[in-house]
């Protein structure tokens, strides 16, 4: 159970970013993940929302998208979607998968920010 | 006062400080001379005891070093030194992994180019050390006989991010009734092309082909300075 000190170092990557941009209120963060990263989905949700209490990030969506494992086939020599995490081979000719392209992401894409407008 | 909502891209890798930092460190290790070995395993996989041997015969031609993570206690490193090399405890606390910052401060007292090989055996746990990088050139993987043959399937994810996997405790292989070739195949499946290797801490076996294959993957790593140190 890592995800806390994950969503902890998520937290503080967007107060950086808020302080970067006024002190702008993060409304939600985007994360890309990959099956690969080591990280569980659930334990992350409810790890970002402790991770949140007391911050600018308080009530902050956490936004997941899931991304598949991409291998590539040697055989067939393009790039192939990997349907299970516990089966490294070609979906179409069943060869070994050895060089994984895409699934270790555990990376944050974008951050929703509120900004306060000063009426004129 | 209202608000303005907007949507703002920073595309920033969550463990970005531990992977520059773990960059940082296997530049360091490479600039050393040092080669290091990372091992990441179940609790009682017989990780200890494993590089107990491999630190003492190690030791006999190489100058070698160990970084232990534990929760709490110190009980194995004090079993590491006996093997009379030094040997140093990071304490995690309640962190179930060993991160890049722990290594480079464990290491600060240290002079790396007095080494050949440094060992780090993480914390036991198959789940968390997988996400970090620590600047090792291998990572192992420890599976004992008495764990059972589908232990890859349950944790493909640190199969997959370790180059070398290792079945400890082959003495006990009959009495559990292990099914070898059954675990070399899930291992395979998670990780085509795996570096496979048996052995027993205990009776020795399978030691000599471990240390073969280590010594050999120093010198293909770092040629220029694997030279012969008494």
């Amino acid at each position: 159970m890592h995800e806390l000190s994950i969503a902890l170092s998520i937290v503080e990557m967007a107060e950086e970013e808020s302080e970067r941009q006024g002190g702008a209120r993060v409304t939600a963060v985007h994360l890309k993940l990959g099956p690969l990263s080591g990280v569980v989905k659930a334990a992350l949700e409810s790890a970002f929302g402790l991770a949140c209490e007391g911050t600018i990030l308080e009530g902050a969506r956490l936004q997941v998208e899931e991304v598949p494992i991409v291998g590539f086939c040697k055989r067939c020599h393009v790039e192939r979607t990997l349907p299970s995490m516990q089966w490294f081979v070609c979906p179409e000719c069943a060869g070994p998968i050895e060089d994984v392209l895409r699934g270790r992401e555990l990376e944050v894409i974008a951050l929703e920010l509120e900004e306060l407008e000063v009426p004129r | 006062m209202t608000t303005k909502p907007r949507i703002l891209e920073i595309r920033q890798k969550v463990l970005k400080q531990n992977d520059l930092l773990a960059r940082e460190l296997r530049q360091r290790f490479k600039d050393s001379g040092v080669f290091v070995v990372s091992l990441a395993s179940s609790p009682g996989s017989g990780k200890t005891a494993f590089l107990e041997k491999t630190l003492r015969t190690l030791s006999a031609t190489y100058r070698v070093a160990a970084l232990v993570g534990d929760l709490e206690t110190d009980n194995d490193a004090v079993r590491l030194a006996r093997a009379r090399v030094p040997v140093k405890q990071i304490t995690t606390g309640t962190l179930c992994h060993l991160e890049a910052a722990m290594i480079e401060r464990s290491l600060e007292d240290w002079q790396l180019d007095q080494l050949d090989f440094l060992f780090i055996e993480n914390v036991g746990n198959l789940v968390c050390p997988s996400s970090y990088d620590l600047g090792e050139n291998i990572r192992l993987v420890l599976l004992s006989v008495t764990e059972g043959e589908d232990k890859p399937l349950k944790y493909p994810t640190i199969f997959n991010t370790s180059d070398v996997a290792i079945i400890t405790k082959m003495d006990l292989a009959a009495a559990v009734e292990f099914d070898l070739p059954a675990a070399l195949a899930n291992i395979q499946r998670v990780r085509p092309g795996m570096e496979m290797l048996t052995l027993s801490s205990k009776n020795g076996a399978g030691m000599d082909t471990w240390l073969e294959f280590l010594t050999a993957a120093r010198l293909r790593d770092m040629p220029a300075t694997a030279t012969f140190h008494s």
